[in-house]
């Protein structure tokens, strides 16, 4: 089945789930109004978003020189740095630091970039026994579903769900649907795994070169648990999140709980430099971080799009996008929904494979008011719109033109015959206003849900000659 | 091996040619905090996030975790060291059952996670406008005191309360000195994964009591 198949399945399936739309209803509503409180100054977060948007272009533009900065500064530090050019190159690499370490068991703080490389299943299968521990996370992996957003992985379940699932894996726990209960729960079953576990795993919010630090924002203190107690940590992070001075992370913390979640900030938020040094008595004794390219240096070289590396992962685009929340993130079929998914997977994975999603978009703009880094996605949307069906020359793109459709050219090349030559054009606004009884009413899916459009009974020439316009 | 890490960087951009701002030196205008409203703000904000804060001097400190603790039923205390303990002139009665953070995590693990009640620390310093303490732990501070008892007892020192991150960064000369690990702590532990339903006491924490001491 085609990509534009199937992603249309999905959102039939999406559209007929009432429950489901309801919760995402609510969960963008408080994301949104949670948001909205923490800027009331309008000046001042246009302010912040210029602040920001800069820090991160600067990033993108200077990508090569910093991630070699990066690097030095890290291996300065004693941790490892890695290279991966793809999700299979990265998931063997952390696969044989593991196996060199002798770690079987593994706990596993939020991480985007592990979903993108499938790092789970890739582990699971090579006998590791991985866990998440990010509590949304966890019930995802309970119930061995995906997340339906990228901030809150598992809005799209409510307590009953999780109670239910909670009482199938864990029969000895009692019941109980009671929020702060299960949250009690968990605490209980994940503390044990922490404690024991041989590895842990974890993303990266921001990398600074000019240190060396890994930062990582989170309100748990899963991703604390899982970057301290064991005796070995790997950070696996896409390149583009390395920032150059570490003075560039205060105003990016700032922004990013305000935009992702409406917090002033978040619980924690843990800066690592290093290895445990010699005569500190806790922490991991071996850090290793890995670099994820996965077509993100691709898109880098094109200036005009480039824009989506700025991302910060907020998720506000997605919270405020109106297609988003009537589908939730599943019908989009990708790690990354919304606004920014549409972007980002069509470009990492081409349009040949993720390119059917630049239809979810009514262009409304309210994704590009709201991002605190001020990626333009509308426009790069439309951009990627045009390159799956024109395709322009781009080496930054993949499946170019792969969208196109016989039909829809042949009518669009016939629009350009009649409107470029003034005779064609005079005798078709002339048949098609005299015959206009003649078009259907019912034009397939396009009349499924709008009127269908009939020609006047006079072309706009005619009106206005009739007016008194002439030559106008 | 480092065929990946060449071919990623030659297949990045080659430095910027556009003419993308390397660098926004604007500052933030703002009138600066009274050192009074920069205790006020640092409360406020901890307790707008569920943390209990408490105004002291380094007399009542050690009469406040004395009398406190036993009402809470805390009797387990972990601190760094007895240099720590004694800076901070605490004095712990017989009640209490005291462990000094002096050993490797390897050699004492299920000790940490299951019998101990609090941990103590100092801080090198609070964020005012956001609510956060600023930890950086060491050698005789480790990290996980902050992190794995139920309840995590932090001690700022009211001058070293700053007004925003960037300020103390800046001040206290971050990036010339980074240490292995440097926290940033506003709060208790907590989570909203469940139907957006505020829960403390994940993973963390469950309850974190800030002392100012002047």
């Amino acid at each position: 089945m085609s990509q534009v198949n199937l992603f249309t399945k999905r959102i039939n399936k999406a559209l007929s789930n009432n429950q489901l739309q309801t919760s995402f209803r609510s969960a963008m509503s408080y994301l949104m109004e949670g948001r909205l409180k923490r800027f009331p100054d309008y000046d001042k977060l246009q302010l912040s978003r210029t602040k920001s948007n800069s820090i991160r272009a600067n990033s993108v533009s200077n990508l090569g020189d910093l991630l070699v900065t990066l690097e030095n500064n890290l291996t300065k530090n004693g941790v490892k740095v890695h290279w991966a050019e793809t999700a299979t190159q990265a998931n063997e690499i952390i696969h044989s630091v593991l196996k060199k370490a002798n770690a079987k068991t593994v706990v596993k703080g939020k991480s985007m970039v592990s979903e993108e490389i499938e790092l789970n299943e890739y582990l699971i299968d090579n006998g590791i026994d991985i866990l998440e521990t990010d509590l949304g996370e966890f019930l995802i992996q309970l119930d061995d579903d995906k997340p339906s957003h990228i901030v809150m992985p598992a809005i799209h379940k409510n307590k009953f769900e999780i109670a239910r699932s909670f009482a199938d894996n864990f029969p000895d726990l009692e019941y109980t649907e009671d929020v702060d209960k299960l949250t009690q729960q968990a605490r209980l079953v994940l503390r044990d795994k922490f404690s024991h576990a041989d590895a842990g795993i974890s993303g990266v919010n921001f990398a600074v070169a000019e240190t060396g630090t890994l930062c990582l924002v989170e309100n748990e203190g899963n991703g604390r648990m899982s970057t301290t107690v064991p005796n070995l940590h790997i950070a696996v992070t896409g390149i583009e999140k390395v920032v150059e001075k570490l003075e560039n992370i205060p105003p990016l913390f700032d922004i990013l709980p305000k935009s992702a979640t409406g917090q002033e900030c978040t619980t924690y938020f843990n800066m690592i430099s290093g290895p445990r040094k010699d005569n500190e008595k806790d922490g991991p004794t071996e850090v290793h971080l890995v670099l994820l390219d996965n077509g993100r240096s691709r898109v880098s070289r094109d200036t005009s799009l480039n824009d989506i590396l700025n991302c910060i992962r907020c998720g506000s685009c997605i919270n405020h996008c109106p297609v988003y929340v009537k589908l939730g993130g599943h019908a989009y079929g990708t790690v990354y929904p919304g606004p920014v998914g549409i972007v980002f997977e069509s470009l990492t994975q081409g349009l040949d494979k993720a390119g059917a999603l630049t239809s979810a978009c009514t262009m409304c703009g309210a994704c590009a008011q709201v991002c605190p880094v001020k990626i333009p996605l509308p426009t790069l949307i439309n951009r990627l719109r045009n390159e799956s069906i024109e395709g322009v020359d781009s080496d930054s793109v993949l499946g170019k033109g792969s969208l196109k459709k016989p039909i829809e050219s042949s009518i669009w090349k016939g629009w350009r015959f009649i409107y470029s030559n003034p005779l064609v054009y005079l005798l078709f606004v002339k048949t098609m206003t005299r015959m206009r009884l003649l078009v259907p009413t019912n034009i397939g899916k396009w009349s499924k849900y709008r009127n269908t459009p009939k020609p006047s009974k006079r072309s706009i020439e005619e009106i206005a000659r009739s007016e008194g316009f002439i030559n106008e | 091996m480092n065929s990946s890490r060449d071919n990623i960087l030659n297949n990045l951009l080659k430095h910027s040619i556009e003419n993308k701002p390397s660098k926004v030196v604007e500052k933030e205008s703002h009138n600066p905090l009274s050192s009074k409203k920069k205790i006020e703000s640092l409360k406020n904000m901890l307790e707008s996030v569920r943390a209990e804060v408490h105004l002291l001097t380094s007399n009542s400190l050690n009469e406040w975790i004395n009398s406190e603790l036993p009402k809470r039923n805390l009797s387990r205390l972990l601190i760094g060291n007895d240099t720590i303990q004694s800076n901070l002139g605490l004095t712990f009665s017989d009640d209490f059952d005291v462990t000094f953070y002096t050993e490797n995590i390897e050699k004492w693990k299920d000790k940490l996670f299951n019998e101990i009640d609090v941990g103590i620390t100092t801080t090198t310093g609070a964020i005012a406008r956001t609510g956060s303490l600023v930890l950086w732990p060491n050698s005789e501070e480790p990290r996980l005191i902050s992190l794995v008892p139920d309840v995590h007892i932090a001690i700022v020192k009211v001058d070293e309360i700053y007004e925003t991150f960037s300020e103390i960064v800046e001040k206290q000369n971050w990036s010339e000195n980074m240490p292995t690990n440097a926290l940033l702590i506003s709060g208790p532990s907590k989570t909203a994964d469940i139907e957006q339903v505020l829960a403390y006491g994940v993973h963390g924490p469950k309850e974190l009591i800030v002392l100012i001491v002047s």
